[in-house]
Formats: C-alpha cells, sequence, structure tokens
C-alpha cells in the first residue's frame, strides 16, 4: 500500500521535473527576451471552441487589444485566433545545459503565444516560470545535497563515538541553529565584488544554504546512530573485532538511511523557498536571468500587485511542486516506519 | 542641485537638536488676526478666497533630518523648512519667474555690481519680534561665515569673492557685487532669513548647527511654525499669526490652522495613505502607481502637470583610474573614455521604450540637460537621433572594437585587444524607475554584444561609490533641479564640481571640452543679458550632446494628486511640486463657523 502510494507520488514529481529539466523544449521562447510592445499581456487561454460553437482539434488563443475607450484595459480579440502550432524551430537552447537545439514544443506563427501572460518588459511569464524553475529546484536539491553530506558525517561521528566529540560537535551545531542566516548572507554580500556573475550568486546561495542547514539533519542523524550502535548485531559484530570503520559503514549508516530521504524530501522544497526569499530580497541570482524567487519579487510593487492578477500564478504553480515533496516524505516516513518495526519484530524472533 | 529623490550631502549630515527635542509644543494662537495695523504692508495674492481653519495631512518619505536651513540638504527637510521660512525675493513656482517677498521692491544699476532691495514694513518672525536690516545682515553674515558650512554660501561668491552687503537704513538694504551675476535677483530665492534676537548667541558661540526649530530657539518668516514633532511619527506645523501675505479681500494668510507631515517610508505606503484618505495630497506618484490611484478615484484628483526638471541618464566612471589599478580597470577605462563608446551607448539606448514602460508614457525622451519642463532654457536646434544600432555599431567599429559569434547563437563585443566588453552599471535599489531603466538599457546593449550586470546598491553606499571611492563603471543616476535657471546645477557642469559626477572636484579639467564647459559656464553666468547668457548655454548643451558624459534617459512627469476638498490646489512642475502655495491651500469642507 504505502509502496503503491510512494511510486504514484514519485511519478508526478518526475513529470514535473521532466518540464522543468527540459525548459527549452517546452518553453516556447528565451526567457530573457524582452518583447517592448507587449508589456503587462494578460495570459491567453487555450480554446478549442470558436466564437460560432465549432470544435477545433487544433488549439488556438486569441490575441489582446485594447477595449475601445479604456487607456489600459484588454479584451480577446475573437476576429483574428491564432492557432498553435507543434514542433517548431525557435529561440536557440541548450538541452539539459549541453546539447544545443531549438525546437519547442510548441509555438505561435507570426506573433508571441504567452499562455501565463508576460511582465514588465514583456517576456514570456511561461517561459520564465519553467527556465526559474531550474535554477530554484537545482539550488534546493544541491543544498539539500550539501546539507545532507555535512550532517551525515558530523551527525554519525557524533553519535557514534559519543563522550567530548559528541558534546564539542552538537554545541557547535547548535551555534549553527541559533545563527540568524539572512543577516550572514548580507554580510557575506557585503564583502564580495559588485557585480557578482549569475554562476557565482547561485553557487554562493548553495553554499550558505548547506553551510547553515546541516545542524538540524545532523542531530537527527546522530540520534539514529546512537540506537543503531547498540543494537545486537552492531555489538555481535564489534564483539567479532570489526573495526569502527567498517562498523559505522556497513552496520550504522545503513540503517539512517531512511532518515536521510525523508530528510532530503523535506529538505529541497524547504531550500527551494530559501532560494526564493533570498532571490525575492535581490541577494539571490541577478535579474534578467529567472529564478521563482526572482518572478515573485515581481509582487512587491502595490502597483504590480493590484493591476496584473497573473503575476500571482507562478506561485499557484509552484503548489503542485512543493505538494509533491511533501507527499513524498510523508509515505516515505511511513515507510521507513514500518520498515524500522519490522526489523524489530524481526529481531525480537531470532 | 541634487541628486533625485533620496538626496543626501555627504557633508552636512550635523546632528540637529530636534532629533532630541521629542515633543514640543508653542502656546496655541486664539482668534484670527486681521490686517488692522496700518504699519504692516501685505503682499496680496492673487487667485481663490478661500476660508480659515482645518488641517492637512500630507506624507513626507521619511523623516526629515534637521528643520534648521543652515545645515539642512535633504529634500525631507527642505520640504518642510520651505513651509516655516521666507526669502527677500522668491521664485513663483508655476511661472518660474522672480516676485517680491520680504522686499518689496529691488533694483539693480546699471552696470549689474549693486542691489538695492527695500524690505516690507512692519514684518514679524513667527515669535512676534520685528524683522528689520539688521536681521539681514545678520543672515548674510552667517551664510557667508566658512565656520558655518552653510550649504547656501557657494551661491553667494560670485567672481571668486563674496558679495559685500551693507544698511542703507532700516528698511533698505545693498548688496555689492564684483562682476555682474546673470542669475540676478533669482540668487535670492530659497536664502531663509534668519531671527538675529534667537541666533546671535549661538552663532558667537559657534553652536549653530546644533540649534533646532523649537519655538523658543527658532523663529521664521514662513506661512507656519512648529507646533508639536513626535519622533518617527509627525511633525505638527501651526499657522504663523504674524505672517505677511494675504488674500485679496485683505484676509491674511495662511487659510489652514495646521500643517501636519507624517512620515511615510515608502512609496507604496504613501499610495495606500492617500487611497484610504489618511493624507489629503500626494507627490512625486510613480506612473504605474498613478495609473492605480486613477482608475476609481474615491473623492480624490489625480494630475499630470506635466513635464518636470527631473532628468535622468547614464554615466560611465570617466576618473584616473591611477597606476596601480588593476589591468581590468584600466582596460574598461580605455573603453570608456573613448567618446565614439559612449556615444554608441547612447545610439543603442531606446529612450522610447524607457519612457513607455517605466513611464507608462507619462515622460519624455531625453537628449539633452534641459528637460522640457523647463520653459526657457532649451536649446531648440539640439539634434534627437533616433534610435539605431546600426550607427552605435559603426561607431564601435571605428573605435576598433569588433564582434565574434559566441556558441549558443549569440554575438559578443571584443575590444581592440581581445577582451570581451563586460561591465555593471549601478542603481538605486530604493528606486524602481531607475531599475527598469537599467534592465532596459542591459538588453538594448546586450544586442550590440556587451555583456552587463544591473547591481542595485543602497542609494547612500551608490553615491559613496561615485563621489567618494570612484569604484564602479557605469550608474543611472537623476537629478532633479530646483530652479530652472542654469545656475541650480553649476556644480554637475564645472570639472571642479563636487557633483560632477563621471569624474568630480577636478583641480584642472581632465579634457579639452570639460575646460570649454567650464569657460562657458562661469561667462554665461556674468553674462548681463538673457540672451547672452542662452547662446553661452546652448552651446554648452552641444558640447554635453557630442561627449556623452552623461548619456541622457528620460524626464518624468510631475504626477500629484490632492482631495476634492483641498482649494487653491494648483501644482508646479517645480519643488515643492504641491506645497509650493501652502499658505493659499483651504480646505472647502471646513464650516465658515468653526474656523474662527
Amino acid at each position: 500500500m504505502t509502496r503503491r502510494v510512494l511510486t504514484r507520488w514519485l511519478i508526478v514529481l518526475l513529470g514535473l521535473h521532466g518540464l522543468v529539466v527540459c525548459a527549452g523544449f517546452f518553453s516556447p521562447y528565451n526567457p530573457a527576451e524582452q518583447d517592448r510592445n507587449h508589456v503587462y499581456l494578460p495570459p491567453q487561454l487555450l480554446h478549442l471552441v470558436d466564437p460560432t460553437g465549432h470544435l477545433h482539434f487544433r488549439p488556438f488563443v486569441y490575441p489582446w487589444k485594447l477595449r475601445p475607450d479604456t487607456p489600459d484595459l484588454r479584451e480577446e480579440d475573437t476576429a483574428h485566433p491564432l492557432p498553435l502550432r507543434f514542433f517548431v524551430n525557435g529561440a536557440h537552447y541548450r538541452l539539459l545545459g549541453v546539447f544545443p537545439a531549438r525546437l519547442h514544443l510548441f509555438g505561435g506563427e507570426d506573433t508571441r503565444i504567452c499562455l501565463l501572460g508576460t511582465d514588465a518588459y514583456g517576456r514570456d511569464q511561461f517561459s520564465r516560470f519553467l527556465y526559474g524553475g531550474q535554477i530554484s529546484l537545482l539550488a534546493g536539491f544541491l543544498g539539500a545535497a550539501l546539507t545532507l553530506l555535512l550532517g551525515t558525517l558530523v551527525g554519525s561521528v557524533a553519535g557514534y563515538f559519543g563522550g567530548l566529540i559528541d558534546d564539542a560537535l552538537m554545541r557547535f551545531a547548535e551555534l549553527f541553529l541559533a545563527l540568524p542566516w539572512l543577516y550572514l548572507l548580507f554580510a557575506l554580500r557585503a564583502f564580495l565584488p559588485l557585480a557578482v556573475s549569475p554562476l557565482k550568486a547561485f553557487f554562493l546561495i548553495i553554499g550558505v544554504i548547506g553551510a547553515v542547514g546541516w545542524a538540524r539533519p545532523g542531530r537527527l542523524i546522530r540520534g539514529v546512530v546512537l540506537s543503531a550502535k547498540e543494537r545486537d548485531f552492531v555489538r555481535a559484530a564489534r564483539g567479532f573485532g570489526a573495526t569502527d570503520r567498517y562498523l559505522l559503514w556497513n552496520h550504522v549508516l545503513p540503517e539512517t538511511r531512511g532518515v536521510i530521504l525523508t530528510q532530503a524530501a523535506i529538505l529541497i522544497p524547504q531550500f527551494v523557498l530559501a532560494e526564493m526569499t533570498l532571490s525575492f530580497l535581490g541577494l539571490g541570482v541577478p535579474e534578467p536571468v529567472p529564478s521563482w524567487g526572482n518572478l515573485l519579487s515581481n509582487l512587491q510593487q502595490y502597483s504590480v500587485l493590484v493591476s496584473y492578477w497573473w503575476m500571482y500564478l507562478p506561485a499557484l504553480l509552484m503548489v503542485p511542486f512543493f505538494l509533491g515533496y511533501l507527499g513524498l516524505a510523508s509515505s516515505l516516513q511511513e515507510r521507513t516506519e514500518t520498515y524500522m518495526i519490522e526489523r524489530r519484530s524481526l529481531g525480537g524472533v531470532t | 542641485m541634487r541628486t533625485a529623490r533620496a538626496k543626501v550631502h555627504p557633508r552636512r549630515n550635523l546632528p540637529s537638536l530636534l532629533m532630541v527635542l521629542g515633543v514640543v509644543s508653542a502656546p496655541l494662537f486664539a482668534g484670527h488676526p486681521q490686517p488692522k495695523n496700518p504699519k504692516e504692508e501685505f503682499l496680496v495674492m492673487p487667485g481663490e478666497i478661500g476660508h480659515s481653519g482645518g488641517r492637512l495631512v500630507v506624507s513626507l518619505r521619511g523623516e526629515p533630518k534637521t528643520l534648521n536651513p543652515l545645515i539642512a540638504a535633504d529634500s525631507r527637510s527642505r520640504e518642510v523648512i520651505g513651509v516655516m521660512q521666507a526669502d527677500l525675493v522668491h521664485i513663483n513656482r508655476a511661472t518660474q519667474l522672480t516676485e517680491p517677498a520680504l522686499a518689496k521692491s529691488w533694483r539693480i544699476s546699471a552696470n549689474g555690481l549693486t542691489y538695492t532691495l527695500t524690505l516690507r514694513q512692519g514684518l514679524k518672525f513667527s515669535d512676534g519680534q520685528p524683522l528689520d536690516a539688521d536681521d539681514v545682515l545678520f543672515t548674510f553674515r552667517v551664510y557667508l561665515d566658512e565656520n558655518v558650512h552653510a550649504p547656501q554660501r557657494d551661491l553667494l561668491i560670485v567672481g571668486g569673492k563674496p558679495i559685500s552687503v551693507r544698511k542703507a537704513d532700516a528698511q533698505t538694504i545693498v548688496f555689492q557685487l564684483s562682476k555682474p551675476y546673470g542669475v540676478g535677483e533669482r540668487l535670492f530665492d530659497g536664502l531663509a532669513i534668519l531671527p538675529r534676537h534667537l541666533l546671535e548667541k549661538p552663532y558667537q558661540e559657534g553652536k549653530l548647527g546644533q540649534i533646532g526649530a523649537a519655538p523658543n530657539q527658532w523663529a521664521g518668516l514662513g506661512p507656519f511654525r512648529l507646533k508639536e514633532y513626535v519622533a518617527g511619527q509627525r511633525l505638527v506645523l501651526e499657522r504663523n499669526p504674524y505672517y505677511w501675505k494675504a488674500d485679496s479681500k485683505g484676509n491674511r494668510l495662511p487659510y489652514l490652522d495646521e500643517l501636519i507631515f507624517v512620515f511615510v517610508p515608502n512609496a507604496d505606503a504613501q499610495v495606500l495613505k492617500f487611497q484610504s484618505g489618511e493624507t489629503d495630497l500626494i507627490s512625486q506618484v510613480g506612473a504605474e502607481n498613478f495609473s492605480v490611484l486613477s482608475r476609481q478615484p474615491r473623492g480624490y484628483t489625480m494630475v499630470d502637470a506635466g513635464p518636470g526638471l527631473e532628468y535622468n541618464f547614464l554615466f560611465f566612471n570617466l576618473n584616473d583610474a591611477g597606476e596601480k589599478s588593476s589591468p581590468e580597470v584600466l582596460r574598461k577605462r580605455k573603453w570608456f573614455r573613448e567618446v565614439k563608446f559612449r556615444q554608441a551607448v547612447s545610439a543603442a539606448a531606446d529612450r522610447e521604450a524607457i519612457v513607455r514602460l517605466v513611464y507608462q508614457g507619462r515622460g519624455t525622451p531625453l537628449w539633452g540637460l534641459v528637460t522640457p519642463g523647463n520653459k526657457r532654457w532649451g536649446n531648440a536646434v539640439m539634434p534627437h537621433p533616433a534610435r539605431s544600432l546600426d550607427r552605435a555599431r559603426a561607431l564601435l567599429r571605428e573605435a576598433g572594437f569588433s564582434w565574434r559569434d559566441e556558441p549558443g547563437g549569440e554575438t559578443a563585443l571584443f575590444d581592440s585587444d581581445g577582451k570581451p566588453v563586460e561591465f555593471s552599471i549601478l542603481t538605486s535599489s530604493s528606486n524602481a524607475d531607475r531599475s527598469k531603466m537599467a534592465a532596459l538599457i542591459q538588453d538594448d546593449l546586450k544586442q550590440l554584444g556587451m555583456r552587463v550586470q544591473v547591481v542595485p546598491l543602497e542609494f547612500r553606499s551608490l553615491l559613496d561609490r561615485v563621489t567618494q571611492t570612484k569604484d564602479y563603471d557605469a550608474c543611472v543616476m537623476g537629478i532633479v533641479s530646483f530652479d530652472a535657471d542654469p545656475n541650480s546645477d553649476i556644480n554637475v557642469w564645472l570639472s571642479s564640481g563636487g557633483t560632477h559626477l563621471w569624474n568630480p572636484s577636478q583641480t584642472h579639467p581632465a579634457t579639452a571640452w570639460e575646460a570649454e564647459m567650464d569657460r562657458l559656464i562661469e561667462e554665461q553666468m556674468s553674462a548681463r543679458t538673457f540672451t547672452e547668457r542662452k547662446k553661452l548655454y546652448d552651446r554648452a548643451q552641444e558640447i554635453l550632446a557630442e561627449n556623452q558624459p552623461l548619456i541622457f534617459l528620460a524626464s518624468p512627469d510631475i504626477l500629484v494628486g490632492a482631495k476634492n476638498t483641498v482649494g487653491n490646489f494648483h501644482p508646479a512642475v517645480l519643488e515643492p511640486y504641491v506645497l509650493w502655495n501652502a499658505e493659499q491651500l483651504y480646505l472647502k469642507n471646513v464650516p465658515e463657523s468653526a474656523s474662527r
């Protein structure tokens, strides 16, 4: 039962990440390309039925035109439907960051098709959302990986050796927990040269997230290691003269696998959010490179907030990603618990 | 001159006593005085007759640093000081011409060296003490005293020598200049007359800089005086019962009982406060917020007062890098000093898009320093070349730059040494308009193959980088002139000026054209007639357009709003946009009887 739920969540997440990883293919335009004649265009809805009631198999959208005698209100121009073309050649991109390509899933004929509307510079919000996901999700992934690596290292050493080492490492971890990391980042940024390239800014974010976030998983893993090293089979192995390294690697660490996986599923969305916070505050990857935080930072302005509702859409589209991770985390946790119970009951029999 | 919106003067941030005053209060003035004293010579103001009473609430973008005009340098302080102090001759913000103020008349001698000003009869400070020529003498002695460090001092040095002031009789003062001065009587605008009876002692003790605006410390001649100051929240001003202006029916102005400034730190919060009716006036509204407010006006009216005197521009760091700088810095400075490089950037900048996207059409593209809001000084024959990437490319090619295809289908620009052209543009992080301009220019220059990064920086550190450490590549900034006369921005154009942004405070002009600019600016300062001055100034504008030390981009309209109950609301395009006629503003909904 839990296994089936787990697979279901995994499929959902894989699908969503596929969209983001292959953003070049699924998004019709270059995310930084400005179209200064079409700023703040509302989203174009996909239609299948035209005003006369005819069903079309090729989806189409309507362009926006200014409503007569209003300065900035728009309406759909139903006289000129724009059919979607599939597998069209367009802007250059690199698939998976390596393979140069220019094939896109869809695109318009002459006019641009912007499913999520455009922003203050006339950039396609849909393309920006997908490309922005690359930055934000990758920051989440790498940040979580770094955190868990550090956390496992410190946690297992502290838990396994105990005593003074344990005390020292855990006090050190508490120090990190108490650190106001946002201010740390502000301070760090002040020391760096003025113009930080997007790549540097990206790794800076990951570095900070990883360096500050390891303390909590570290303490969790220490707890698991503490109980694992007292297991009968570990004691038995030690009795047979196994070295510390052998014990840690072959008997103790495998016990922490469930915790680490669950933690990963919790930490990734948390760090995606951290990246968004930083970009929102202007400390993240600099514009015009899109990231989810940069997309949301448009909403800082009151005029945008009340005038262009579609600027909220990226936030809405992020929800499935976060839901996916939370679902994965809870089913992973369930699985770990059943596994532990099974192990324990098995241990009782032998 | 001052830089727009977030303005500071690095040297003059002296602490003010106002900050430690907390709450001060003055005895309330009871009753409404009628100008019955025959000795009082009122200045009669034309315009709608209002009625007395009521309070007007205005938001101020942050707390004023001081109310002492001798040390005030930031715009917030000056906005408040503007309604508390008065000058001898005043520039009418609507007509941009001078008119009598404390001086009822003035005479300039034929050689342009002697100014004779006659004071109004029966003038009194806001504490009831009379004003005479001795106060004026004292005022100019203080302004000219080097130890006081008054920002007004520079304006009073004509031809390298301070103006000399002498008293002819109790009502007449004679100013003697060593050289003719082109600005003429405009010189006296904004020079607040100081109360000698209160300031003589602190001046002798050298403590003028510590004086605040408490009623026992200061008295002004403006329409309002200080009533209450609550740190971090608000400043309450009350009617000055001795004010010297009256309406055409003979009622003493101002109409309002109280003028309240509430401190609101950011533009969006100001908009919300105005929208909810908490404040009565709003000025310096951004174009996007202006559209929001105009969409469903609830009891207020929004006004586009037309182009103002703000000019926004991009400039490159033209400072001498020095021997010790890194090769990277030296390389960049070499590009920036190449005039064709700057001309190419100017040709590539899409000014129309800036006006459309940043100002939503409520602005004007700029090719020179004189904005369309300036009625008299524009050079009509200045070219307005349309955006042309081809011309930009041709200029770059002439200057030795070349293009190479990069993997990924993009072309990058390389200099004659084969290094890629990459640099960063600073903007003020608190100014959304200018950040947006920088983002547009970034994209414009990308089409020339330049790799540009936009770096938003807190305004104070940005100014520090530009004027002090000089560690930056390029910067987008704006300046709001406080007067239409070219002399208001003289520190920007003279190579020795502290705000000669691209290369400030030079001992000798670094280039031939800067030397030429210096000569023109100084000559127009002493030229006698407007036509003569205009000719020299036109030439100066041409030199700027040719050399592009500042790449002018756009000028926004002055966007303001007021509740429909505010009478005599006539916004001007000169600062202070809505409070320039504060003494004539009145509330239509205050019942006549309640006002007395």
